[in-house]
């Protein structure tokens, strides 16, 4: 069991919602970027004279580009319908931990500055000026958030925190505060391709290695390409993919489905990663250059399809996201959605009966699914909404034979984050992470407890870190953590193709 | 005309343009600013039909508000449909002749006084019971349950209590539609009764009440979930497609 400097939560059969403990998280704030890195990916890199102006400047920028921020900043009633819905709230206890709490934060400036009433009655309608202490407030709560969207399904207004943590990230990096862990792997991504700072060469060493791995355990030739031009499929996958245990044995599932389904398929060196903190701060500019890496590598590589592996938050910025960012996709084959998940490809291919499964070699295993809440909430799959929810569980259950859900209010669009989603992956945010994942972790013991499950198959390279992190502060074994297409890897039948 | 008659005609009238002017400029600013990427909460609707069926649904029976909290539900629920049905009961104030239909509705307006009484006393109970609620309570928050409280207290003692003269209101009330001012008749309670409704009307825009026409806006609960069949380039972003990173092959 690892040794936690702070209380890791106790863990209940039936989820309590704490008393509210003013201060208990006050003290936390992540590792700040450089200000090189700062003005890498397009921010100042120290803060300016004029910081106030400029971040009020920023924020009327941004209420007049989103109408999701400018609604928002007016709609909310205080009603409490999200106070008891955020995992950051319910592992801590800090009301700015509540969603309404941490929106709070930036809507009393935007009273203060923006609205009739906030102008010249503050007192009556809580509205604050703005300060340096504010931006240090902000700084710390907007990245004690996920911007996992479990508040967004319960207001009544559709007030979603992840848009004010982002534009809250926005404006602290307008002047100058920006964070460590997401700027610098923006600036990894940029400039390398992927999150990981891989060069091209160590990713094929890599895979070449996988390769033999695969062929010794199996006997067949399965391939990982890279940078094969004419392949069909593109596979844009988080770098996570490519050496992280359990991430790497969802990798190889990829390409054995490929394998056996006959679909060539590449990997590219210019565009490996399916990750796009862009995301996280709220950058549309630099979401939208991370994108571009991936059109380039389409065309340069001629394929006709793009596939995207298991993460979560990538999936929202492929499925909802890309068109816009970076399409149109018109040089691509009309017969497939683009982009498509891996999961989607690899449940077409059940159904029409091309993969084959010995699902007892899972038996070994009792299975749960953990919803990655990107996927749940911010995407779909196939043509059914709720697809993202079905057919997961529904290739799960074709390959392996033992599965059982956790409770029904801990899943579907309700699920709760892991913990570590939004920019929160950081050792320096260990506490958050560790208190946070506590709902995910409760309702995981339950049926641990209560269906003996041993496998906790998620779709997303940061769950997964995630969970290996913070599963042994709850005593519980890492092995239990791994992917859908690990369990697919297990069972799939494989013959040598020519 | 009495000064009294004077104030309440002068009150309503800029009641009334604060409330329709104030509306008009805050939807006008939410229909100009652009949503630049689809963010509907998932699973959305696929289609414009589907879309305005889930926000019927939020309009109508508070759907998400009924998946997050039943207390909160039962008592916003219960105040809403109380204050349509009192607000419908009103429109007889407004009309002449009476449509039967309002005739008809009587009856369930004035006992839909009591469960706006009831809707808003167990609103107001929770930003003290619960501790979340009292936290993120403001003073604005306890004093616009205040101020309804009293708009449907003083209305349900001058039905129960002690009654005005409703003709003369109603001439009065027709007499400001038609810019023929009548006398309002001087009752404690109607003066009350009609300040309080002015103010509500006067904050409208200024307050949190604009959670009304802000739900028709939000673009999690509006979106149609179809990215990946269509783009949605909102004009300031399509300018980034000229940048040299938007350049490609085809």
């Amino acid at each position: 069991m690892a040794v936690a400097e702070f209380e890791v939560p106790k863990l209940k059969k039936y989820p309590v919602v704490p008393k509210i403990q003013e201060g208990a998280m006050a003290h936390i704030a992540s590792f700040k970027a450089s200000a090189d890195v700062q003005e890498k990916i397009g921010f100042i890199g120290e803060m300016p004279e004029n910081w106030k102006e400029t971040a009020l400047a920023k924020m009327g920028e941004l209420l007049g580009k989103y109408r999701s921020l400018r609604v928002f900043m007016d709609a909310c009633v205080h009603c409490g319908a999200c106070t008891d819905k955020c995992h950051y709230f319910l592992g801590t206890g800090d009301p700015k931990n509540m969603p309404v709490g941490r929106q709070e934060l930036m809507r009393k400036v935007y009273r203060r500055y923006f609205t009739f009433a906030g102008k010249y009655f503050p007192k009556l309608v809580g509205a604050v000026d703005l300060t340096k202490e504010t931006l240090e407030e902000w700084y710390s709560y907007f990245y004690q958030c996920s911007e996992c969207r479990r508040c967004s399904v319960f207001c009544p207004y559709g007030i979603d925190t992840a848009e004010i943590s982002m534009a809250g990230r926005e404006i602290v990096d307008s002047v100058g505060i920006g964070q460590k862990y997401t700027n610098n792997t923006l600036v990894k991504l940029h400039s390398i391709g992927n999150n990981l700072g891989l060069p091209g060469p160590a990713l094929f060493d890599t895979m070449e290695g996988l390769e033999e791995d695969i062929q010794i355990e199996t006997g067949v030739d399965v391939k990982i390409p890279i940078d094969m031009k004419g392949a069909e499929v593109l596979l844009i996958t988080p770098s996570a993919d490519f050496f992280s245990e359990p991430h790497v044995d969802s990798l190889i599932g990829y390409a054995k489905v490929f394998h056996q389904a006959g679909i060539s398929w590449t990997l590219s060196s210019h565009a490996s990663e399916a990750g796009n903190f862009g995301l996280f701060i709220g950058s549309y500019a630099n979401m939208r250059r991370a994108a571009m890496r991936i059109r380039k590598a389409a065309l340069d590589l001629g394929v006709k399809r793009i596939v995207v592996g298991e993460c979560g938050h990538a999936w929202r910025v492929a499925y909802s996201f890309w068109n816009t960012l970076i399409g149109p996709f018109d040089f691509l084959d009309p017969n497939y959605p683009v982009p498509q998940h891996v999961c989607e490809v690899t449940y077409d291919l059940i159904q029409r009966g091309v993969l084959k499964f010995n699902k007892e070699a899972n038996d070994d295993r009792v299975i749960t699914f953990h919803d990655s809440c990107n996927v749940a909430r911010g995407t779909r799959m196939g043509n059914t909404p709720g697809g993202q929810f079905t057919i997961p569980r529904e290739i799960i259950k074709a390959v392996a034979n033992n599965f059982y859900d956790m409770d029904q209010d801990t899943i579907g669009e309700g699920t709760f984050c892991c913990g570590g989603g939004g920019g929160v992956l950081t050792d320096d945010l260990v506490e958050v992470r560790v208190k946070g994942a506590q709902p995910r972790i409760e309702a995981l013991k339950n049926v641990m407890d209560d269906r003996g499950v041993n496998f906790m198959a998620s779709i997303c390279a940061i769950c997964k870190a995630q969970f290996n992190k913070v599963l042994p502060f709850y005593g519980i074994d890492t092995s239990l953590n791994g992917g859908v297409h690990q369990l697919v890897s297990t069972a799939i039948q494989l013959e040598a193709k020519e | 005309m009495s000064f009294l008659t004077i104030f309440y005609a002068c009150l309503f009238y800029a009641a009334a343009a604060m409330l329709v002017g104030g509306l008009a400029y805050k939807i006008m600013g939410y229909a100009r600013t652009p949503a630049p990427l689809k963010i509907p909460t998932t699973p959305a609707p696929t289609t414009k039909s589907g879309v305005a069926l889930r926000v019927g649904r939020e309009v109508v029976f508070f759907e998400s508000l009924f998946k997050s909290n039943k207390w909160t539900w039962l008592f916003g629920w219960m105040f809403h449909v109380a204050l349509l049905l009192i607000a419908l009961r009103h429109l007889r104030y407004f009309l002449q002749p009476i449509p039967v239909v309002l005739v008809l509705e009587q009856p369930f307006g004035i006992y839909a006084g009591f469960a706006m009484v009831a809707g808003l006393l167990g609103l107001w109970v929770r930003r003290f019971a619960v501790d979340r609620v009292r936290y993120i309570s403001t003073p604005s928050d306890h004093l616009m349950l205040a101020l309804l409280l009293g708009i449907a207290l003083s209305g349900l003692s001058m039905k129960f209590i002690a009654h005005t003269d409703i003709v003369s209101v109603k001439e009065f009330i027709l007499g400001l539609l038609y810019f023929d001012w009548q006398p309002l008749p001087t009752d404690p309670l109607l003066l009350i009764h009609l300040f309080l409704i002015a103010t509500l009307m006067a904050i409208f825009p200024i307050s949190k009440l604009l959670h009304a026409p802000g739900l028709f806006f939000s673009p999690t609960r509006n979106q149609v979930d179809n990215p990946r069949e269509q783009r949605h380039l909102a004009p300031w972003a399509a300018q980034l497609e000229g940048e040299p990173t938007a350049k490609s092959d085809s």
